[in-house]
Parts: C-alpha cells; sequence; structure tokens
C-alpha cells in the first residue's frame, strides 16, 4: 500500500501536467489517431481506471511514448499492445479479451438479458391468458352484449 | 467537553434506535397503539440526538479544536471556511456520521409526515429503519468514531486532501447520501409488507413518494459527481466506469425500474412482489456501494482509507439486511400474486420491458465492476474491466430503452394499440429522420454513431412531446380548449414529460460529445490558438496566491471574428501543506456548447501548453440531469399523494376514441 | 418450482457475500499486481553506473542468482526499505544489485552517500525505459533473478524483515543450489 502512496503522491504532484502533451505526437496524423486510439483502451497502471491516454502520471507518459515509438516503427496495433501486456501483463487492458476466464463477464449481460426476457414473457402470456381460464356463463354473455350495444349507441 | 456531548448523543442515539426497532414492532404484532406510538417518538429524538452529535462535529472542524483525531487527519486552521465545514464528511469517519444523519432524517420524516399510514405499518417501517440505524450507529461506535481525542493534542491538522477542496464535489455527497439512504424508506416499506402479507394499490401511492425523493437526490448528487469530473480533471472526461461511480449508478438503475414498476402496482395492482424485490434491491445495492467503498476490496481513486475491521462489519451488516430480508421475501412473496389482467402490448407491457431492460442493464454494471474482484478471489488472471466493455454492453441495451421510452406513455392500460401509438409519433418519427439526415450531410457520414444517438435523443424528446400533445390534444380542438387540458393535466404527468425530455437531451449531450475538436500546444505570450473558429490569444501566467495555495493563473482572451467575447483564466493551483498541484479549468459556456480551456506543464520561457476544447451540447449532460430531477420533484408535488387512501385518483387520459 | 424461483435472490446473494468475505482476506492486496515476466528471460539492458562506477548489464549477472532493486532518491518507502538493503548487502550469499529509476545520478549520489551503498553495482535508468521492460510500476521493486537468467520472482513496496525471511532468502537457496 505505501509504495503505491508513494505514486499516488507522485502522481498527485504530476497532475496537471496533463495527458497528451505537444511534444508526444507523432508527425503522420494516421498514426497520431491510431496511437491515441489504442492508448486509450490501455490502462495506467499507477492510477487505476484512468486509460494512459487521459493520465497525467509520469509511468503513463513514458509509455505513451513508447507505444507511438513503437507504431511509428511500422508495429501493428496488437503488435504494439502485445508489447505492453508482454510486460505488464492483460490487467493493462481496459477492454479484456474474451477467453474462458472472461466468458461470464462477456457473455453474462446477454444470458442476463436472456433470462429476464423469457421470464418476462411468460409472466406476460400468464396475464393474457388468465381470462380465458375463466369463460363468461351465457347470463354474463347476454349482460355484456347488452352494455357494449348501449355504448355504442 | 462539547466534543463529548457529541459523543454521548451518538451513544444515547445507538439506544433508541435499539428501542424503536423492537418496541413498534411488537405494538404492531399486538395491535397495541400505545407501543407503536413509541417508533415516532423515537424516531424523531433520534433525528435530534443525531443532529446535535453531526452539529458537534462541525463546531470542532470550524474552531479547529486539534485535540479530535478526526479533525487533526482532515482539518487545518487555514483552510478556507467553507471547505473547514465540507471536510466534515470528506473523510470515512465523517461521511458515516452524515449517512446516519440522514438516516435519522428519513426515519423522522416518515414519524411526522406518514399520518395517513396505517399506524400498524408506520409502527413496523419505522422499526426498521430503527434497525438500520441500530447497525450502522454500532459500526460508527466501534470501528469509526469521529469522536475520538488525542493528546497532547497537535499544534495544527494534517488538512484535506486539496482535490476535494472544490465547491461541485463538496456538495455531492450529501446529495448522494440523500439518494442512496433515502431508499433505506422504500426499503423499510417492503419488509414492512412482507411482514404484513399485503400489497396493494395504496402501499404503492405511499411508497412512490418517498422512491421519487430519493431518486432525485440521487440523480443530483451522480450528476453533480460527473460534473466535477468534467471541470477539474483538465480534458472534459465525464464518466470512467469507476467501481464507486458504479457504486451510485446500480440504485439509481434499479431505483428508476422501481418507480415504473411502483406505478403498476398503484394503477393496475399487478407486479407487487417484483416491485418488493427491487425496492430490497435498490438500498441493497447501496449497502453493497457503501461495502466496496469502505472495506478496502476494490482499488479505486475514491476509496476511503482500508480497514479490515470495517470491510468484516459492514459485510455482518449486509449478511443481516440482505440476507434477513431476500429470506423473508422468499417466504412471504409467493403468497402475494397480483391479480391485473392485460395483454402484452400495453402500458403495463411497455413498463415490464422498461424493468426487464434497466435490471439487466444493473446486473452489467454489477458484473463488470465486481468481476476483476471475482477473479481475483479464485485466484483467477487480473484483469481491468473499463469503459470499453461497458460502451459494448450496458450501452446497446439503452437504445430499446430509448426506443420504448416514447412510445410506452402513448399505450394504453390492459391493451394497448402499439399501430396507433406510433401513428401518433409521426412527428417525432420525421423529425428523428430530419435529424439523422441532416446530421449525416453536415458531418459527411463520419461519427454514425454519435448521429444515431442524436436522432434517438430527437425521438425521445419529440415523442414525448408528441404524447403531451395527444393530452392536450394540441391542433385537433380548438386551441382555447387544449389550453384548459393542459393547465388541468395532473402534475404527475408534466413529470413524466419533464422527467423523459431530461432523458432526451443527456441523450444528445452524450452523443454529441464525438463532434467535439481538440487542440494541445505549447504556447508562449502573444501567441494565438485555434479552435474551431476561436482565436485564444495566451497572454501569460502570473503568480496569484490563494488561501492555502499559490496559483499560476493564466489570462487567455478569446476572440471571434475580430472580437474579444471572453477572458478565460486557467489555473494550477500549488497547495503548500501537501506538496500537491491541482489545474482549475476555463469553461465559456452559453448552454449550447463549451470553450474549455486547461493549463499544462510551463516551459523556462514563459509558455504554457494548452488544452483546448470546444464541446457542442456537453452541457446538455447534466442539464438533462437537472430536468430528469425536477420532472421527479414536479412529480412528487402532485396532489394525490397528499390526500388520503381514499381519494379516487384521475384515471389517466383515456386513449382515444377508435376510429381515428 | 415457484417457491424456488423466490429463494433465487437470496441464493445469489448468498453467493455474493461468500466472495466478498473471500475478498476480506487481510492478505489480499488489491493494488497489488502480479508480474507478467515471471519465468520469463531477463530483459537485455546496459546501463551506466555513477561516476567511477562500472554501470550494469545484463551480461554481468549471467551465471549467478542475483537479487535486482529498482529504486531512487525522491521514493519514500525506499528510504524506509534501505536498511533491510543494507543487511543484504553485507549478507556475502547475496548478489543485490541496484537500478535507479528515474533519478538525477547527483541525487543517486547523495542518497547513498547518506544512507550506505548496499549494492554490487548500479545502472542509471534515467529514461525508466528498463524499469518498463521489467514491467516495473512503481518503486521500489526487487525481482529475483536465476542462474538461467529468467526472472523468478518480483516483489512489489518496501521490502520488510519478514518478507526477507520468508520470501526472499529461501528462494535464494533454492535456486543457488539448483
Amino acid at each position: 500500500m505505501k509504495h503505491f502512496l508513494a505514486f499516488a503522491l507522485l502522481f498527485a504532484t504530476m497532475m496537471p501536467a496533463l495527458a497528451v502533451e505537444p511534444a508526444e505526437r507523432l508527425a503522420d496524423p494516421a498514426q497520431e489517431q491510431r496511437a491515441r486510439a489504442l492508448s486509450g483502451e490501455l490502462r495506467c497502471l499507477v492510477c487505476q481506471n484512468e486509460s494512459i491516454d487521459e493520465s497525467g502520471a509520469p509511468l503513463a507518459h513514458d509509455l505513451r511514448v513508447l507505444l507511438r515509438e513503437r507504431i511509428a516503427q511500422g508495429d501493428s496495433d496488437a503488435q504494439a499492445v502485445k508489447f505492453l501486456t508482454d510486460r505488464y501483463g492483460e490487467f493493462v487492458l481496459l477492454r479484456p479479451r474474451i477467453e474462458p476466464a472472461t466468458y461470464v463477464l462477456w457473455f453474462g449481460p446477454i444470458a442476463v438479458l436472456l433470462i429476464a426476457g423469457t421470464g418476462s414473457a411468460i409472466y406476460l402470456r400468464k396475464r393474457r391468458l388468465q381470462p380465458e381460464a375463466a369463460p363468461l356463463s351465457a347470463d354474463e354473455q347476454a349482460r355484456l352484449d347488452r352494455l357494449m350495444k348501449e355504448g355504442e349507441g | 467537553m462539547i466534543v463529548e456531548l457529541g459523543h454521548f448523543a451518538l451513544i444515547l442515539a445507538a439506544c433508541l434506535a435499539l428501542l424503536q426497532s423492537i418496541v413498534p414492532l411488537y405494538g404492531a404484532s399486538k395491535n397495541h397503539a400505545g407501543l407503536m406510538a413509541v417508533g415516532q417518538s423515537a424516531a424523531v429524538a433520534q433525528f435530534v440526538l443525531i443532529a446535535l452529535a453531526f452539529a458537534v462535529l462541525v463546531n470542532a472542524y470550524v474552531t479547529s479544536d486539534f485535540s479530535v483525531v478526526n479533525v487533526v487527519e482532515n482539518n487545518h486552521s487555514a483552510k478556507p471556511m467553507l471547505y473547514k465545514i465540507t471536510g466534515v464528511w470528506s473523510n470515512h469517519e465523517g461521511s458515516m456520521l452524515l449517512w446516519v444523519l440522514i438516516l435519522s432524517l428519513f426515519g423522522a420524516a416518515v414519524a411526522l409526515a406518514g399520518d395517513n399510514l396505517p399506524p400498524g405499518l408506520r409502527a413496523r417501517v419505522l422499526a426498521i429503519q430503527g434497525m438500520i440505524g441500530v447497525g450502522f450507529l454500532t459500526f460508527i461506535l466501534f470501528t469509526s468514531n469521529p469522536f475520538l481525542r488525542v493528546s497532547p493534542a497537535p499544534l495544527d491538522g494534517q488538512g484535506m486532501n486539496p482535490v476535494l477542496q472544490d465547491p461541485g464535489l463538496a456538495f455531492h455527497p450529501p446529495f448522494l447520501y440523500l439518494g442512496y439512504v433515502g431508499f433505506s424508506v422504500t426499503f423499510s416499506f417492503a419488509v414492512a409488507a412482507l411482514i404484513e402479507g399485503r400489497v396493494d394499490a395504496a402501499w404503492a401511492r405511499w411508497v412512490r413518494p418517498w422512491a421519487l425523493a430519493a431518486w432525485c437526490a440521487l440523480t443530483i448528487g451522480i450528476a453533480m459527481g460527473s460534473w466535477w469530473a468534467y471541470y477539474t480533471l483538465g480534458w472534459g472526461g465525464w464518466w470512467f466506469w469507476d467501481p464507486v461511480e458504479n457504486a451510485s449508478f446500480m440504485p439509481w438503475l434499479v431505483g428508476t425500474a422501481l418507480l415504473h414498476s411502483a406505478i403498476v402496482v398503484e394503477k393496475r395492482d399487478a407486479l407487487k412482489s417484483w416491485t418488493i424485490l427491487l425496492a430490497i434491491i435498490t438500498f441493497s445495492l447501496s449497502l453493497v456501494g457503501t461495502f466496496l467503498v469502505r472495506s478496502g476490496v476494490l482499488t479505486s481513486v475514491h476509496a476511503f482509507a482500508v480497514d479490515p475491521a470495517r470491510g468484516a462489519f459492514i459485510l455482518v451488516l449486509l449478511v443481516l439486511a440482505i440476507g434477513g430480508s431476500l429470506t423473508l421475501y422468499a417466504v412471504r412473496a409467493p403468497s402475494m400474486a397480483g391479480g391485473g389482467i392485460f395483454a402484452p402490448i400495453s402500458r403495463e407491457g411497455a413498463l415490464v420491458l422498461n424493468n426487464v431492460l434497466l435490471t439487466t442493464a444493473a446486473a452489467t454494471v454489477f458484473l463488470g465492476t465486481l468481476y476483476p474482484l471475482f477473479l481475483d478471489v479464485v485466484n483467477g488472471p487480473k484483469v481491468s474491466v473499463g469503459f470499453p466493455f461497458f460502451n459494448r454492453t450496458f450501452v446497446p441495451l439503452m437504445i430499446p430503452v430509448a426506443l420504448a421510452v416514447a412510445a410506452g406513455p402513448l399505450l394504453a392500460w390492459k391493451r394497448g394499440d402499439l399501430r396507433a401509438a406510433l401513428q401518433r409519433l409521426w412527428f417525432a418519427f420525421f423529425a428523428t429522420l430530419a435529424v439523422v439526415l441532416i446530421g449525416l450531410y453536415l458531418a459527411g457520414f463520419k461519427p454514425v454513431l454519435a448521429i444515431l444517438g442524436l436522432g434517438l435523443a430527437t425521438w425521445v424528446g419529440f415523442g414525448s412531446l408528441c404524447e403531451w400533445a395527444e393530452r392536450v390534444k394540441l391542433f385537433r380542438i380548438p386551441f382555447g380548449e387544449s389550453w384548459r387540458r393542459a393547465i388541468h393535466l395532473p402534475r404527475a404527468s408534466y413529470g413524466m414529460t419533464i422527467a423523459h425530455i431530461g432523458f432526451a437531451v443527456s441523450i444528445a449531450g452524450i452523443a454529441a460529445s464525438a463532434f467535439e475538436t481538440e487542440r494541445i500546444e505549447l504556447v508562449h505570450p502573444g501567441e494565438t490558438l485555434q479552435v474551431a473558429g476561436f482565436n485564444l490569444l495566451f497572454k501569460g501566467t502570473e503568480k496569484v496566491p490563494g488561501p492555502n495555495y499559490i496559483a499560476d493563473r493564466a489570462t487567455i482572451e478569446v476572440r471571434q471574428n475580430g472580437a474579444t467575447i471572453a477572458v478565460l483564466h486557467p489555473e494550477r493551483r500549488f497547495f503548500t501543506l501537501q506538496q500537491m498541484t491541482t489545474g482549475v479549468t476555463a469553461i465559456r459556456s452559453n448552454f449550447m456548447a463549451d470553450l474549455y480551456v486547461a493549463l499544462g506543464d510551463p516551459d523556462d520561457k514563459g509558455g504554457a501548453t494548452l488544452r483546448a476544447y470546444w464541446k457542442p451540447l456537453v452541457p446538455w449532460i447534466w442539464i438533462g440531469a437537472v430536468f430528469m430531477a425536477l420532472g421527479g420533484l414536479l412529480s412528487l408535488s402532485d396532489r394525490r399523494w397528499r390526500v388520503g387512501v381514499a381519494a379516487r385518483r384521475r384515471v389517466p387520459a383515456a386513449h382515444p376514441a377508435p376510429g381515428e | 418450482m415457484r417457491r424456488l424461483l423466490y429463494l433465487l435472490p437470496v441464493a445469489l446473494f448468498v453467493a455474493v457475500a461468500v466472495y466478498f468475505l473471500l475478498a476480506l482476506d487481510p492478505n489480499r492486496d488489491p493494488s497489488r499486481l502480479p508480474s507478467a515476466m515471471i519465468d520469463k528471460p531477463t530483459p537485455v539492458f546496459a546501463l551506466d553506473g555513477l561516476a567511477g562506477g562500472k554501470g550494469l548489464s545484463l551480461d554481468a549477472l549471467k551465471g549467478q542468482v542475483v537479487l535486482v532493486n529498482f529504486f531512487a532518491s525522491w521514493c519514500e518507502p525506499c528510504r524506509d526499505e534501505h536498511a533491510i538493503l543494507m543487511k543484504l548487502g553485507k549478507d556475502s550469499s547475496v548478489q543485490l544489485y541496484g537500478i535507479a529509476y528515474k533519478d538525477k545520478p547527483e541525487d543517486t549520489q547523495r542518497f547513498l552517500q547518506q544512507l550506505g551503498d548496499p549494492f554490487r553495482a548500479i545502472g542509471l535508468d534515467q529514461t525508466g525505459r528498463t524499469a518498463i521492460d521489467f514491467g516495473v510500476y512503481g518503486v521500489p521493486e526487487t525481482y529475483v533473478i536465476d542462474k538461467q537468467g529468467r526472472i523468478r520472482l518480483r516483489h512489489v513496496g518496501p521490502l520488510t524483515e519478514a518478507d526477507v525471511a520468508k520470501e526472499l532468502m529461501p528462494l535464494l537457496k533454492s535456486l543457488q543450489n539448483s
């Protein structure tokens, strides 16, 4: 925890150093755009839940520069991301990969929607069927017909 | 001495809460009026005592009484008065005291405003409130006591995190807690109904105002937090899907579902056990949020200091409150079958759809928030679940919600005619089509999803207007007649329309963020930065002393078409005590778009990095939230909540004659 | 069947509560990250040393079991753990090397003059690139590298006596004997 605090302090002092500084940018706009899109989905390790694109932390700055170097050298997006996951693990991905460990995460919402949808469909069906369960007696039917006629008239 | 008075008041409040949780419950079971009435006096006295304790703590902060540990840890004599006061709830102990203060406020409100409730129900509701009070008061007294002394008293305090010294963040927690804790009342009503084994339209009518009040406060609280992030973080992000943000968002989603399902209970006597379940889950999610934030199981920017004993204590409270209520639910709810009969295509059906989607959305947020923790606990891989996950799962769920919001209110109860409802939305349909086509034409087919988002907002907004027009028969009967109808529409109906329009306004603000322009450059005095047709002339920075900081203050002239239209002063503040720098952005808003400027690192030639943005429609995100809350308040002021049980409520405007 | 349906919410809650209970384990630190570099070859590096020092490169570490400590003069926790590093440095069976992370050479020099220099050699990682190759996300971090040049352990944060006795020494012993 202390370790983290040391970094938190450092992070705080650096905070308004803002993300993405002019000097970091690549000359090629297409490459720069790729770099920004990629860094937006990579987690800043020291600041929790912020991407390196948004973070002012020094490590995030270093990683942005590194990512741009890889891209400028001709890395594909996947290669550039692999460079970081090799060192920091899958934790840096703000969008976890779809793999057995994350099946529940990715398919859970669909499963919940299907279950909730089916459940409510059964419920709605039951609500609708109930009146048919108790058909009107001949007497009631006659009275209803009479009332309907009055209503129309 | 005064501090001990506060401490003593808190202990006494805990004792009273214990009394309040037992005596009225026993009285209700024996139908003894005197014992039941104990609940009311206990609830009011409990509130007075906790308010006294809270006032004592505020006083200790204001007078900088550094013999109190909590004051030492979070206060400093040089802090501005506003932040001395708000500093009370900037920390774990003080914010828990605010939590129970609000809890007891709601308890007292039920005691005083509940004259139209049957005495048995009121006694049981107050008893449940009392139990929650016992739990959290003992939690404070045993693990998080803000009144502990330190000896010898230090000369000055350690101060408060500068990030928290901001008006937006100062008032964010009180609203948030009003929402979180406000849902304790609906929870208590649900548990009381389970004990009595009876839920009917009258019950729904009593519960709904409390749910509305809590929901409005939570809406404002969440919006304030998001607005704070927007103007503080220097690049205009306003939502991060951070675990703590999600902890406040989940009760909001389920609470929204609850507001809608309670309507079905009230009008149609259906969805009863489901509504009870939603009431329990809404408050349970508030409690889970409290656990996540205060136990240290998750890491988050917002998390409070970690203490395993606190986590264990809150977990015990969770098991008692949530486990207990859900067990009671499993036993009692099966006998609460609803009576209403309706076709799938009907107002009821639309509200069921609303509930399916909102609860699925809440489950998605729950899964995304807790998944890293679950994997970690079973020694699985460490993963992060960030905004890309939620954009791919949560956002698609909101699309059908938005589509249905416009059509649902046009369906009749029992059996609706979808085709007729859609026909009445022709104007909204063409407005949507126009917005999408014009948007695609102007933006060159680029951010297609954002344009469709704007279309969706148009659909919801104009759809809500169409529904209102339908109710007053606008253009179909003489104007004066429409006017008369408009005046006589119930406030609850206007509340719904305004809240739905607010939803539309927020969607538009969110969708339009794809159109922002960004410029980040190093500028020197006399140089100009151009963004979206504005020329920002940087005139340099100067040192300006603040009460407990020194600021680098930039002066930037904003020019458009040669004329100076504004002067902006973004700052970087260096807090000497904490050795921390925070940024203060400068925003010029005309409510249609924001010009947003943040000051970055200086260079050694008097220059600085500037981040400038033009963000179209972004203020609408929060304006929409304010509309939603206003709609809720307007609905809350509807007469029908105030009149007695027997009063017949208006049947919603009957839907249009055949042959139209 | 219908009754079972009503039991579902409480059953789900029990499952979540069990997870919460396990999550409260005091030995679990949520901010701690396992290293992705475990059992992988140590990244290649060659760093300059302090004035008069010889610097540090991967080649120099080959064939022995070593401890590599990332530190910085500006990092408070590094000061806290320094006494323990001094002890390790005096132990002739331990090969302790240091890498100064993003630190000015003169600050590193002053830091070591004040508190003592436990390291057999020091490399200056002023760009922080070597640290990124190791997967360092904050200082101090301590790595154990085996004879084959693979990373076997990463310790995050300041070392304590207990960490050394329970975690480091047993691993070093077993690696040296293998």
